[in-house]
């Protein structure tokens, strides 16, 4: 994805990681990572998922992605439990630039706790801290 | 194509019936024939492994006879401990494999054949007496578990490399076990942690410049410590007030290299080193940089208590392609109680010996760091180097590099260079100085990167890119102290040449290099789908 | 110069960097430089001091041994192109180097029966401590089992890596010579990262390396662990022509001095360590791999790949903090084993399993001198000796054999005592092992005598 683009419907972490609570289930959600952490990586080579079943912790990393110059940790915003992964990304991780709000998600959790949203910022929040 | 090169062992029929392997010029790899394409004679040498040559029979090796009265084979090694397929290694003859190596080795820049400014490495001259000194057989044939009587000689070069190398740092007792720099660094913060746990605390943290090495980092985690970094000020030292603020009591060691990785000396260090002395800590010299100071100033009298060398940078450990290394370290006497084993002493009667144990059940040593007494080969090198150079030599070759770096920073700061590729930091430098590449990626449309990939056509190894991070496109120089002035002028005017290209065409940079053995290769596909090995059967 | 650098002396250059607090205002106690002859003079005189492979019959081994390196390693090791470059981080103009690493790897590969190596790493022991790492990196458990077979160094060096990276170690004994089974199974749990023993052990043995293997993973998933421990072993790859590789006994990561491979003795360094893997755990290798790939025009070439591994770009996530390798001296293990081709190989290991065979016969015939153990060996053995093993070596040197490596001051087990490890390669003909036979019968003889006196 060759613009820089922060989706009004998604919720922001500072490390660069977004949620979309499910419409309809307030405590389902899809993580990934922002347009800003995709473009920061690099052309990504790498994502080993995490394990379904596994407890994310909020502000705790979960999971790496790896790029040619860099490895990052991929920050949980919320907290809670993963039921599914993105088995797409082992043959073709470039998704994670391509579209990374969407074919690029990285795993669908069961938060612990759907009040944590309130902590994260809204696009416009989050793209002026990536201004500043 | 597959992702890892499979093992054929258990499907090889046996080493009789074994077919040909692929012939040489198929070029495997998803982007095509791999065969004649380009201009120059080795562009248009496809690349074929030893792996593809050779034919069944074919063999370089006579094994020596069966001297010895034959016995059933399942009575010397029984058949399910035995080798059931043989290795699929290559069957090929002495000339073969000569050409072979040979060939590849014409696919290789080198420092003897070129100019090669690589910033942190000090490619200096590796003088050929000292290949010469180390395969004597004295040295070279001798069996590290040698009698201490019967290899004295071995001791002695190495009690002398140590009483010099000491002598260099201020700093009185060496340990020559860690196999290169970066085992060095991880000794060093093992003392560490051992010096304070040794006086009943438990410290968690090491302080490290936000421009330290890319080995610093990865070491202390390997030795149970958690990083912390420390900003760099505005001139190019280390940020005072960022440090006062995070040393406290739970900081077990600050490691920096002085002159840093910018090629500045820190003006600060006295004061650094009450700093950190002042909560207790040690401070740790990265000697990645000592090639600036020798003979001029000494990590024991900056403060430090932990030093290690890189035999191979200021040493002329030839670099061998990568490896191998040797990384000393010299301490303080607060620090030597816990110095690894085996430790080298001198007895009353004037003879060495290496003591496994020499402080008995007492012991606060940290212990082994490898096997053996470490790359005694570098020693030998290093000391015919240093009985070659001798106090004013040595002396002069940190002169003579800092000048050189002086000289050739004076020349990239002329215009038209200067506005394309600034100074990151500092007026004067040491033996080495980063550049940005951001003003010239913003002019002219090329990044430091493809300066970097030019310069390979114009028969120059680039300068170290992108490191330190700090730095925008940071470009790092370090000529040494065995270059001309003729070459220092040719690779300014090199560099000259290329920013005037770039401002006509950027594309000539950006798909640079044109005459080399390959072109700009495709890291990114290596990354995601690894060929690590031939693919054999 | 000075004139462009805009400086009067250079001095100056000194003046305005260093504070005066830190400079050296002495010349460096050392002694003056000298010229090529006399450095080279010097230098031989100290070798002339040592006394080396080619002074005297040699039969010390424990970890490296007096193998023949062939003349061309010499010649292309010296050559400038693969002596004096550094890391390729510009593959297009080290295509050399990076294609020497790749076969180095197929090599490696090969031999170990594991599908993934990296380019080298420093030596033995340390490679065994890095293998630890990557397991606890793997699987964050706690304790390290390993088998007394080891060498003691690799013992002694994961014993301090353990300890910086907070490790448990439990050691577990020797029955009959090899790794006692029941005490390794009983010693391994759900709290174990990683199983690790060697091949051959310590003190000659072959051990069952299937049989360990199969008994570590069982032994770790016992308790209904998810996943069984990584398990290690530390092989000579000399043996690796006759010895079922690692690969094919479910061993997990494979490691090993590589010394035996083209490299000279050079009184313990430099060498180089192997490491070899699991295809699961190409990301958690340590070190350099250099990885196949193509340019813009689809010329095959080779690049330094999965760097984000190594320490220049992890950083505090590095898998190991390995920066300079041992590049030329894998190169010289890549050539040797080209040179002893597919075939050589196999013979040598063949060649060394009946003369060690026949070694071990001789000595074990000597009145006053016992197999340590029973089980078979290929390249080296050990015997006890009922007598003062430091002056019955004492005598054998004087006669111009050295007859082995004195075992308990290696080791420093109590029951190493009287303990003498003989090493064989293909240097020491049957001349030689007779001559030693002879000698040490001489004098093993001579010491019961003045142990007991008439």
């Amino acid at each position: 994805m060759a613009q820089a683009s922060y989706p009004e419907d998604l919720l922001y972490h500072p490390e660069h990681d977004w949620a979309r609570i499910e419409q309809g289930d307030a405590a389902l959600a899809t993580l990934g990572i922002t347009w800003y952490a995709q473009d920061s990586l690099g052309e990504v080579v790498f994502f080993d998922p995490p394990a379904v079943g596994l407890t994310l912790t909020k502000d705790s990393p979960y999971a790496e992605v790896e790029s040619v110059k860099a490895v990052s940790d991929v920050v949980a915003p919320l907290s809670g439990e993963i039921v599914e992964v993105n088995d797409a990304l082992s043959q073709n991780p470039a998704l994670i630039n391509e579209d990374p709000y969407g074919e690029g998600w990285l795993v669908k959790v069961r938060l612990a706790d759907p009040g944590e949203c309130d902590a994260l910022l809204d696009a416009a929040s989050y793209s002026a801290a990536l201004g500043g | 194509m597959s992702a890892i090169g499979e093992n054929r062992l258990h499907t090889d029929p046996g080493i009789d019936s074994h077919p040909l392997p692929a012939s040489a010029g198929a070029g495997a790899g998803a982007g095509g024939s791999g065969a004649a394409v380009g201009s120059t004679p080795l562009q248009r040498q496809a690349a074929t492994t030893i792996f593809q040559k050779g034919a069944p029979g074919r063999r370089a090796f006579q094994c020596p006879e069966l001297d010895v009265p034959e016995v059933d084979p399942e009575q010397l090694l029984p058949a399910h401990l035995r080798r059931q397929s043989p290795a699929l290694l290559p069957e090929v003859s002495e000339p073969e494999i000569v050409r072979h190596y040979v060939g590849l080795s014409k696919r290789n820049f080198d420092l003897d054949s070129g100019f090669y400014p690589l910033g942190s490495c000090t490619m200096k001259h590796n003088p050929r007496l000292h290949e010469r000194a180390a395969a004597l057989p004295g040295h070279s044939r001798l069996h590290p578990l040698q009698d201490a009587e019967r290899s004295q000689g071995a001791l002695e070069l190495m009690w002398n490399l140590q009483s010099a190398l000491a002598e260099i740092s201020g700093l009185p007792h060496v340990s020559l076990q860690p196999s290169a720099g970066s085992h060095g660094e991880l000794a060093g913060v093992l003392l560490t942690r051992a010096y304070h746990e040794d006086r009943g605390q438990t410290r968690h943290k090491v302080l490290t410049p936000d421009t330290a090495h890319g080995t610093n980092p990865a070491t202390v985690t390997m030795a149970g410590l958690e990083v912390v970094k420390v900003a760099t000020g505005p001139h190019g030292g280390v940020d005072i007030d960022d440090l006062r603020a995070k040393a406290d009591e739970d900081v077990a060691c600050l490691m920096l290299t002085n002159p840093n990785t910018l090629g500045l000396f820190d003006p600060s260090i006295a004061e650094i080193a009450e700093i950190v002395h002042g909560v207790g800590a040690t401070l740790y010299y990265d000697g990645a940089n000592l090639n600036a100071v020798m003979g001029l100033s000494r990590p024991g009298d900056m403060g430090f208590d932990i030093v290690h060398f890189n035999l191979h940078k200021s040493f002329t450990q030839p670099h061998g392609g990568g490896g191998p290394g040797s990384g000393p370290i010299a301490v303080s006497d607060r620090i030597a109680p816990f110095l690894p084993v085996p430790v080298l002493t001198r007895s009353h009667d004037g003879s060495f010996a290496l003591e496994e144990d020499p402080e008995g059940p007492g012991s606060k040593s940290i212990g082994r760091l490898r096997g053996f007494q470490g790359n005694y080969g570098c020693f030998v090198r290093s000391y015919a180097y240093i009985c070659s150079l001798g106090a004013d030599g040595l002396r002069d070759a940190s002169e003579t590099a800092v000048l050189n770096a002086n000289y050739l920073l004076a020349r990239l700061r002329e215009q038209p260079i200067a506005e394309h590729l600034p100074l990151a930091y500092g007026e004067l430098c040491m033996h080495e100085f980063v550049l940005s590449g951001g003003p010239m990626k913003r002019a002219l449309g090329i990044k430091t990167l493809d300066l970097a990939k030019r310069l390979l056509d114009f028969g120059f190894h680039p300068p170290t890119v992108y490191f330190p991070l700090l730095v925008e496109e940071a470009l790092m120089v370090e000529p040494t102290e065995t270059e001309t002035k003729e070459t220092l002028d040719s690779f300014a005017q090199a560099i000259a040449a290329i920013l005037a290209e770039a401002a006509e065409d950027p594309s000539l940079a950006a798909e640079a290099p044109y005459s080399t053995p390959v072109r700009r290769l495709d890291e990114v596909g290596a990354a995601k789908n690894p060929v690590i090995r031939e693919t054999l059967g | 110069m000075l004139a462009a650098i805009g400086v009067g002396s250079l001095q100056e250059i000194f003046d305005r960097q260093i504070p005066e607090g830190v400079r050296l205002r002495r010349e460096l106690d050392l002694p003056a430089g000298r010229g090529e002859q006399d450095v080279y003079e010097h230098l031989r005189e100290l070798a002339e001091r040592n006394v080396s492979c080619e002074q005297e019959i040699s039969f010390l081994g424990a970890g490296m041994y007096d193998h023949y390196v062939p003349a061309i390693i010499d010649m292309l090791t010296e050559r400038s192109e693969f002596l004096t470059p550094y890391t390729p981080y510009q593959p297009e103009i080290s295509q050399g180097g990076l294609q020497v690493m790749f076969e180095y790897q197929t090599a490696i590969s090969e031999l170990t029966g594991l599908p993934v190596s990296n380019a080298s790493t420093y030596e033995g022991p340390s490679a065994v401590a890095a293998a630890g790492y990557l397991a606890k990196l793997h699987n964050q458990r706690t304790k390290f089992v390993l088998s007394a077979g080891l060498h003691p160094h690799s013992i002694q060096t994961l014993r301090t890596y353990a300890h910086g990276y907070g490790m448990q170690v439990v050691e577990v004994p020797l029955r009959d010579g090899v790794t006692d089974p029941d005490a390794w199974a009983a010693a391994i749990d759900a709290d174990t990262s990683a199983a690790i023993f060697a091949q051959p052990n310590f003190y000659g043995a072959v051990e069952d390396a299937a049989a360990l293997s199969a008994a570590a993973k069982a032994a770790g998933t016992a308790s209904g662990a998810a996943h069984a421990p990584v398990v290690i072993c530390q092989v000579d790859p000399i043996a690796l022509g006759v010895l079922a590789p690692p690969g094919s006994c479910g061993v997990d990561v494979a490691v090993g001095e590589g010394q035996s491979l083209g490299n000279r003795l050079d009184f313990g360094g430099p060498s180089f360590g192997m490491f070899a893997a699991r295809e699961e755990y190409l990301r958690r290798m340590p070190g350099r791999i250099a990885g196949q790939t193509n340019d813009v025009d689809g010329r095959r070439g080779f690049v330094l790949t999965l760097q984000t591994r190594e320490q220049h770009i992890r950083r505090e996530k590095a898998t190991s903090n390995i920066c300079t390798a041992q590049a030329l001296n894998a190169l010289a293990g890549v050539v040797y084993l080209t040179w002893l081709g597919r075939r050589g190989l196999v013979e040598l290991g063949e060649l060394l399993l009946a003369r060690t065979h026949y070694a071990r016969e001789c000595l074990a015939s000597i009145d006053g001198v016992h197999k340590l153990h029973e089980q078979p060996v290929v390249r080296e053995f050990a015997v006890r000796i009922d007598a003062d093993v430091h002056a019955v070596r004492r005598r054998c040197l004087e006669q111009g054999v050295n007859p082995g490596v004195d075992l308990h001051a290696l080791s420093g087990r109590p029951e190493d005592r009287g303990g003498l490890l003989v090493a064989i390669t293909e240097r020491r003909s049957r001349a030689d092992i007779d001559r030693l036979a002879e000698l040490l019968s001489a004098a093993v003889a001579a010491e019961r005598r003045v142990a007991v006196p008439a």
